[in-house]
């Protein structure tokens, strides 16, 4: 007997739902490699004090964003463009105290 | 209920049929959907998987830093202001942070130079991945730098810290007390900032209230601030992250209403013959539902199964573009694998609903049409 369309559907999207699952699942359980290397980074941010992500390097407020005026990016007003390209990732809500 | 089942399997062959019939029109949709399912599950699971990266690495950062403010602006703070804090009750030590940036000319590029708790000799310096990278360098090589008083700073690499820690190191610059104050002309006396341990974790809030009080030109930053400074930055709902996706869905809910409520002339004779043959209207929803239903899941799979590829294994590289923006030193990582179900489910309710919302209408309409009058036509 040939597999109807419906059928095809339903395994297919089943599937699907089944591997995002397990993808959750995967990130859900503990991980003894990643808690290792989460270790070993944070020694690294004790010892050197650091205070920031090393993430965004092309502005003094964006490399160091804990360090800096919450307004910086937002002199303008709160919701006009920033002058560097990744100020699109801010946010002009204050952050909570 | 294995005839409700039959049924069920029965009217969603119907409609994959009826689907594939007009397949030019559903492949655009799939494509628009997807792509719109794929930018808002990449942006969130970016975001996400940095702000968790940012909670866990700054769990390990400075209680308390202290900086001074000079109207209004940062400025130095002079070492004797760390005696006077250590006065304060609760206060553990405090210890000044030097810190600051160097801008190679050459590569144009800014590294952040900081003086670490057990800095490398005089002469020594230790670098991030990045700047190796960028200045081609190994441990052993010397590294030329320019002091603010145009003179050669020769400094030996001593070490490279490792690629894992890109993240916090990529462009970073450690390096002895000496040649920071050589580099910079740093004057003696003077700190970039304090950082203040507190005895009891409790009273970090107050012991920066203390600080304020007996110093008013200082500002103190407590770890949870600095925390949270990030995950406000990386919150997906914030931001013009916010506002391109609020458009990109826009744009797609009126692409799916004009693709839904624009009933081709087909779709009515072939309701009306359904109608015709005995279908009921309940039938015909059913019908419809299925329809909309298979092209909504399946672009939900498509869409989030491609951003974990996206975000996970190829490490963004679409994201990481803007992130990177004018920087020249941008850390290589790569992000834990981690989606929750709180972020499936929310990305299901703001692109699945709004679908299904713009076609419930259309369906109501197609499923009411008489038959009729759709053959006389």
């Amino acid at each position: 007997m040939p597999l109807r369309r419906a059928d095809i559907f339903g395994v297919l999207t089943a599937s699907g739902l089944l591997l995002l699952l397990a993808l959750v699942l995967r990130g859900s359980g503990p991980d003894p490699a990643e808690a290792d290397r989460l270790t070993r980074l944070q020694r690294l941010v004790t010892e050197a004090q650091l205070t920031d992500l090393a993430l965004l390097t092309e502005a003094r407020y964006t490399r160091h964003p804990t360090q800096a005026d919450h307004f910086a990016p937002f002199q303008d007003h709160p919701l006009a463009l920033d002058h560097f390209p990744s100020g699109m990732f801010w946010s002009p809500r204050r952050p909570a105290p | 209920m294995t005839g409700w089942c039959e049924r069920q399997r029965n009217i969603l062959d119907v409609a994959l049929a009826s689907l594939r019939r007009r397949r030019g029109k559903n492949l655009s949709l799939l494509v628009v959907y997807s792509l719109t399912v794929f930018l808002g599950a990449s942006v969130m699971f970016y975001s996400a998987g940095l702000k968790r990266e940012a909670r866990l690495l700054l769990s390990a950062a400075p209680e308390l830093v202290v900086q001074r403010l000079s109207a209004g602006r940062h400025d130095l703070i002079p070492v004797a202001y760390a005696e006077g804090i250590r006065t304060i009750r609760g206060v553990g030590t405090v210890a000044p942070r030097l810190w600051g940036y160097y801008y190679d000319a050459v590569y144009g590029a800014n590294y952040t130079v900081q003086v670490p708790t057990l800095p490398p000799p005089a002469g020594e310096i230790v670098i991030g991945p990045g700047i190796a990278r960028l200045r081609k360098v190994a441990a052993g090589d010397l590294l030329p730098f320019l002091s603010y008083r145009r003179e050669d700073l020769l400094l030996q690499v001593r070490e490279i810290l490792p690629a894992e820690s890109e993240l916090v190191s990529t462009d970073l610059l450690l390096l002895a007390e000496a040649d920071f104050r050589a580099l910079f002309s740093f004057p003696s006396g003077v700190a970039t900032d304090l950082t203040v341990t507190v005895r009891n974790p409790q009273e970090v809030a107050t012991v920066a209230r203390k600080i304020v009080e007996r110093f008013p030109d200082t500002r103190p930053i407590l770890r949870e601030e600095m925390q949270a400074t990030y995950a406000a930055v990386f919150d997906w709902r914030g931001g013009l992250l916010l506002v391109l996706f609020g458009v990109v869905l826009l744009a797609f809910i009126i692409f799916a209403w004009d693709k839904a409520a624009g009933l081709s002339a087909e779709e009515r004779r072939e309701i009306g013959i359904l109608k015709g043959i005995g279908w009921e209207t309940g039938d015909i929803l059913t019908l419809k539902f299925w329809e909309g239903t298979s092209i909504s899941l399946t672009a939900f799979l498509l869409g989030t199964l491609l951003a974990y590829v996206h975000v996970f294994l190829l490490q963004a590289p679409l994201l990481a573009a803007t992130l990177k923006g004018w920087a020249v030193l941008y850390p290589d990582f790569r992000l834990v694998s981690r989606i929750d179900a709180f972020q499936l489910t929310v990305l299901f309710v703001l692109t699945v609903i709004p679908y299904t919302v713009a076609t419930l209408v259309p369906s109501w309409r197609a499923a009411t049409i008489d038959p009729d009058s759709v053959m006389r036509d």
